[in-house]
């Protein structure tokens, strides 16, 4: 019977393995986008709630923001595993600051800790699109944006993640106006902000399939802040 | 790390919160390849009374999570009387296992359903090898993902997310029955895993019929 087993796994074999099976890859690409827009006393940072394998959707309801103080979101995608290991990990390190400072952490700080735990990991990365979205020391709305190995800028406005190359460009249009002859527009308020993420999310889900389900917005105040869902398309 | 492959393997494993409680089902074949190897070996686990999961995958990273898992409900059981592990508690520990697993370039190639109740509402989540993890009220793994969750997105649908116990394992039944059709590593003999607020329980195992209307029922071409 044994004999017999080896020379059926023999039969099959490819490299190390008996079966026909793909090889270990660490990696996976679970899709996701992210966008966030600063103003004046607010931010909004959206994520669709979208989690994919390829063709495939594991969940409909996978939320991408995570409220880490009560002025600073981080919104994270790409390799799943390594959004929750990475925002688990950043949990505990802000937890950590609180009680050493006895004081919740500024965004710009949470900024540059999220840089550096990103290169920690630089020779085996967390493959990950991260912004980071918050109020500044002024109250003045503040977008990071990383790659995934921490390289940072502030912007006023950033799209990331799977349709984030959709996005983008959309904002440059009506947010950056580079180039732009058309009388300035009147100074941004969270509501036309709004109105441009839910455009942006909207036209993205038409145009990539991994981008859908729902929009979760996140909306930044001195005050708070503020949750709404939106739905998008879901085929 | 060229040893990463999976040897002996389970099939799809499938999900489903119902109105106070959480079923989970999977056939009791493990194949090596494409050979239908062993025939009876569960893949459901109840973990205590309020927990249950249940494993696809490589049998033997499943024997041996299992055992981690039976070892601490037992220091539960011994240490913290009355505090038993919770299908939230179990779900994020497989999670991290599984997670530190695939960062050393050894992982323990299984994917898993974990259900239950937790603080008196249904918890029903998914983990696999990577340590890819979400909570939904629709979970399957493996080929249920193409054949299984869409009948069980339909009925869920149709029923406005209000599924009864009964009805809930009437949809394994018949989730279990398409996989056994369309499925080649799939077996007809199979178990279903139930838990809510009386507590957990795994029936079977369970014969799946050849039934092919109830395919045909499904079938879009």
């Amino acid at each position: 019977m044994f004999k017999e087993m080896q020379s059926l796994a023999n039969a099959q074999m490819t490299d190390a393995s008996p079966h026909k099976v793909a090889g270990f890859y660490p990696y996976a690409d679970n899709g996701g986008t992210l966008a966030a827009i600063a103003g004046d006393g607010f931010v909004v940072i959206g994520g669709d709630t979208r989690l994919t394998t390829g063709y495939q959707i594991y969940s409909r309801e996978a939320s991408k923001l995570t409220k880490l103080t009560d002025k600073t979101i981080i919104g994270s995608c790409g390799c799943w595993c390594d959004s929750l290991t990475f925002t688990k990990g950043l949990h505990i390190r802000l937890q950590y600051y609180l009680y050493e400072n006895n004081k919740p952490i500024s965004t710009n700080a949470t900024a540059q800790l999220v840089s550096n735990m990103l290169y920690q990991k630089r020779f085996f990365p967390y493959y990950v699109s991260t912004i980071v979205a918050g109020l500044d020391a002024d109250n003045q709305g503040a977008v990071y944006s990383y790659d995934p190995v921490g390289s940072t800028e502030r912007h006023r406005y950033r799209a990331q993640g799977t349709a984030g190359s959709l996005i983008q460009p959309f904002l440059d249009c009506v947010l950056g106006r580079g180039n732009q002859t058309a009388p300035e527009p009147e100074k941004l308020t969270k509501e036309q902000a709004m109105i441009y993420l839910k455009d942006a999310f909207m036209s993205a889900a038409e145009r990539e399939i991994g981008c859908g389900d729902f929009l979760q917005i996140m909306i930044v105040t001195p005050q708070g802040v503020e949750e709404e869902r939106f739905k998008l398309r879901k085929d | 790390m060229s040893n990463s492959y999976p040897v002996n393997t389970g099939s799809s494993v499938i999900g489903l919160c119902f109105d106070d409680g959480v079923v989970i089902a999977a056939d009791t074949l493990v194949s090596y390849g494409k050979m239908a190897r062993f025939f009876d070996c569960s893949r459901l686990y109840k973990v205590n009374q309020t927990t249950i999961a249940g494993c696809g995958g490589d049998y033997a990273d499943y024997q041996f999570l299992h055992n981690l898992i039976e070892q601490k409900q037992i220091d539960r059981e011994a240490n913290e009387q009355g505090v038993d592990l919770s299908p939230r508690a179990l779900h994020s520990w497989l999670t991290r296992v599984q997670y530190n697993r695939r960062s050393k370039f050894e992982p323990l190639w299984t994917s898993w359903v974990v259900g239950g109740i937790d603080e008196g509402k249904p918890f029903l989540g998914f983990v696999d090898k990577l340590g890819t993890a979400y909570k939904d009220s629709i979970i399957a793994t493996g080929f249920g993902t193409y054949m299984a969750v869409p009948v069980m997105r339909k009925f869920y649908d149709d029923k406005n997310g209000r599924i009864t116990r009964d009805e809930a394992i009437g949809l394994m039944k018949k989730c279990i029955g398409l996989l056994f059709a369309r499925d080649c590593s799939a077996h007809n003999m199979y178990e279903i895993a139930v838990v809510d607020a009386n507590g957990a329980e795994i029936l079977g195992p369970l014969r799946a019929t050849h039934d092919w209307s109830n395919v045909k029922e499904h079938r879009t071409s």
